[in-house]
């Protein structure tokens, strides 16, 4: 094992362990505010306690998010350091706005959110929630906006000394071609995932309490936004996908097991097992002619294949191809119980269904699933690059001794299993409880509840 | 001379004293944690900072990231001459990070994860500190990238600061507490605070001498006439500041020993900058030689002169949501 792959190998589970998490709480933050605001519009309990349960289950995702995500801050440094002083000038940039506008705004406001609400009142702490989920999604747009400048660099010079510098426009490289299609389908993959859960959890205590009103409510929610946002959500992958054959072809052609040109329309491969070795796909089953169909809106449109492309320019396609299927299969499947809660909810039957509640709950993890494929798809479809065409990944690696790179990824793996791992049992015991007429507030734990009388304020809204 | 790279020097300068400030007491409230008594007490050491930690350890990204962006070489020479311990610094912070949450959530575990509190914080400190001594005593660079293997920075110097860090770290968690809790617990930080304050007045000692031997540059900057007249106020100033620091303590102010402990990482930091200006990475690399462009750090210090005043503002009223002692104010 050379010192790169381990580099590789340490960046992969890092930043996937890392990704989780957001993909969790970018939807959550956003269901907390949209709690808090219908229990400040309405003044229901049920919304109330929704919030309180659900609060809980945020602080420790987040906790998670946080410090995971220390760690890829200094990954870039420590690993890709030729990438970092190489690229530092384009991305750092944006990579310092992500600092300066979302993570001191989330772990600013965290703090009131989280404990404040008797200190500040109603109004104040909504605003505090606000901040949060605002934060997140800033988070989203400055990461991704540099991971799609990786994808397609545009809007740099070359230095005297090596380094990609910033052009004239920071417009330019913000809004790089890639970027708007990425921060759309990954933030409606952030929503999805955690409508899935909210949903999974929902579904998991109407098994057994059809009458628990905090279930009813988390359900249905989590209903409406799988039958309206998963087929957005596929659409918007087709857009992402299309501009992805624009600036970077040869990724789809990895995820299409495109190894051949085709000259005279190339088919949509549902089912197989690439062969690289042997330049093709083993066991096929294929629809003549639907991939350019797709990809390009007829039948009969050439497409060309990996043969177009160097050797040493080529991305793995197994893995690619792979993981876009489960991708797509699991929005697929997204889409197929949306339209099932459409027919149950129309049959007045959305809380007795209990084979609808089953494939909810099946569904639950669903979402972390989908959106782990999908950044696999991207990063490796990206390889043997890590800015696209420009700078090789194994030029880009720190000058460290295998060694050094192999014991610290030991490390990690040791740490993340058993503190994320235990931190997943948590999250699934917070989960185990069913929401209560009387959901306690975060601090139900000994101290935060000792002496003082918690919540007047929430109590007297939670009577659901 | 002043341009771009020193505004932005300056501004990564106030990033890890805004760092040192406010993660400092609770990286060494975890120190201290084994310390204090089972229950009540360890409960309400953490509560001093629960709100508020997740907030201070954003000015180790805000500082690692500005590093990035607006000296990229520096970033790119420091990260992989440091690599064992800044991976150990990021692990100590997973455990320390989640056992904000952790031990709440799971008391059959609690002592478990009241380990994991502490043992993060310590190594984290102890990382950091490492981490500052092996810059000082000089890392090998060849053309842009660091040249030395992964086990350079370890030295008796780096250790020595490593332990100073600890026990500086630990003052300022026992001052904080003295401010934050009453009873028992605060007469138990008072002490602390007494005694940490002698320790870290001798590691400054021993360190700052140590440091003069490091490398001429260092030696010339302190010692050399007449530059000498205006460096020999910064040891003069840290004793008049320990006399007041002591005199607060003795007259039992709960808010000004913190603010003294505070003064005296004041100085440390603007003696480290006397030795070190104008290098970002210590006798090596100058900030002008590791700047990014000028279209890179306009474009940052745009932001930043907006962003950075919006932050300090919202984070003072995030502390002062959770002002006065935690035991009798509580918003548990």
């Amino acid at each position: 094992m050379d010192a790169i792959i381990l580099a590789r190998a340490q960046f992969a589970f890092t930043v996937s362990f890392h990704f989780l998490f957001p993909a969790f709480s970018i939807g959550l933050a956003s269901y907390l505010a949209v709690l808090e605001a219908l229990w400040l519009k309405t003044g229901k309990g049920v919304y109330a306690n929704l919030f309180r349960y659900w609060l809980k289950i945020f602080a420790v995702v987040f906790a998670m998010g946080v410090v995971s995500g220390i760690v890829m801050s200094y990954q870039f440094g420590t690993n890709w350091s030729v990438f970092s002083d190489k690229a530092g000038p384009v991305i750092g940039p944006l990579m310092a706005y992500e600092v300066l506008t979302a993570f001191f705004l989330e772990a600013g406001f965290l703090g009131v959110m989280l404990f404040g609400i008797n200190k500040v009142g109603r109004k104040l702490h909504f605003v505090a929630t606000l901040a949060v989920a605002l934060g997140t999604f800033i988070s989203a747009f400055w990461i991704l906006s540099v991971n799609s400048w990786m994808q397609t660099p545009v809007g740099y010079e070359i230095g005297a000394n090596g380094q990609f510098l910033p052009g004239p426009s920071w417009l330019t490289i913000i809004f790089n071609p890639s970027f708007p299609y990425r921060l759309f389908h990954t933030v409606l993959a952030a929503y999805l995932t955690t409508a899935f859960i909210v949903g999974a959890v929902g579904a998991w205590h109407l098994l057994k309490d059809r009458s628990n009103p905090g279930a009813r409510k988390m359900f249905s929610m989590a209903m409406w936004m799988a039958a309206i946002v998963a087929p957005i959500q596929i659409f918007a992958g087709d857009m992402h996908g299309l501009n992805t054959l624009e600036h970077q072809p040869v990724k789809v052609m990895a995820m299409e097991g495109h190894f051949q040109s085709h000259p005279e329309g190339a088919p949509l491969i549902l089912f197989g097992i690439p062969n690289s070795a042997e330049q093709r796909v083993d066991y096929v089953v294929e629809i003549p002619k639907a991939s350019s169909l797709i990809l390009k809106h007829q039948l009969d449109a050439p497409l060309k294949g990996l043969d177009t492309v160097p050797q040493a320019d080529r991305p793995p396609v197994g893995i690619v191809f792979w993981a876009f299927r489960v991708m797509v299969g699991i929005g697929f499947a997204m889409l197929g119980i949306g339209l099932l809660s459409l027919i149950a909810r129309w049959r007045k039957a959305l809380y007795d269904w209990s084979l609808l509640h089953r494939f909810a709950v099946l569904m639950g993890p669903s979402g972390l699933i989908a959106v782990l494929a999908g950044w696999i798809v991207t990063e490796v479809g990206r390889q043997p690059f890590t800015i696209y065409g420009l700078l090789r990944t194994t030029q880009s690696a720190s000058p460290l001794d295998a060694p050094a790179v192999a014991s610290s990824l030991l490390a990690f793996v040791i740490v993340y299993f058993t503190v994320f791992g235990m931190g997943i049992w948590y999250l699934l015991h917070l989960m185990k409880k069913p929401p209560e007429a009387h959901e306690t507030p975060l601090g139900d734990a000994p101290i935060r509840s000792a002496g003082i009388t918690p919540a007047p304020a929430i109590i007297e809204g939670a009577s659901a | 001379m002043i341009d771009l790279t020193v505004i932005w020097a300056c501004i990564i300068g106030f990033a890890i004293i805004a760092y040192v400030v406010m993660d400092g007491f609770d990286l060494g409230i975890g120190i201290l944690f084994p310390f204090f008594k089972v229950g009540q007490d360890r409960d309400t050491a953490m509560n001093s900072i629960a709100p508020v930690w997740d907030g201070n350890e954003t000015w180790l990204v805000m500082g690692v990231g500005g590093l990035f962006a607006a000296f990229p070489l520096a970033y790119a020479i420091i990260l992989p001459a440091l690599y064992a311990p800044m991976i150990a610094m990021l692990l100590g912070l997973v455990f320390r990070g989640v056992a904000f949450e952790f031990r709440w959530r799971d008391p059959a575990h609690r002592a478990f994860w009241d380990t994991a509190f502490t043992t993060g914080s310590v190594i984290a400190t102890f990382a950091q500190g490492i981490a500052l001594g092996a810059l000082l005593q000089g890392i090998t660079v060849e053309g842009r990238s660091y040249a030395g293997g992964w086990w350079e920075w370890l030295s008796p110097f780096s250790l020595l600061t490593g332990v100073g860090l600890l026990i500086g770290y630990a003052l300022l968690g026992a001052c904080w507490l003295n401010w934050k809790t009453e009873g028992g617990l605060q007469r138990q930080t008072v002490t602390y605070a007494g005694r940490l304050g002698i320790g870290l007045l001798i590691m400054i000692g021993v360190i700052s001498l140590a440091t003069l031997r490091l490398e001429t540059q260092y030696y010339q900057r302190w010692l050399s006439f007449p530059g000498v007249v205006a460096t020999a106020q910064v040891p003069l100033a840290t004793l008049i500041v320990t006399f007041l620091f002591y005199r607060s303590l003795r007259v039992k102010r709960d808010v000004q020993p913190f603010f003294w402990a505070l003064s005296l990482f004041g100085l440390c930091l603007v003696g480290l900058g006397v030795s070190i200006w104008p290098d970002v990475v210590p006798a090596r690399v100058t900030i002008w030689e590791a700047a990014a462009p000028v279209r890179s750090q306009l474009f940052m210090l745009v932001g930043a002169a907006i962003m950075v005043p919006m932050i300090l503002a919202y984070t003072a009223w995030s502390y002062w949501v959770f002002r006065g002692k935690v035991g009798t104010e509580g918003y548990h």
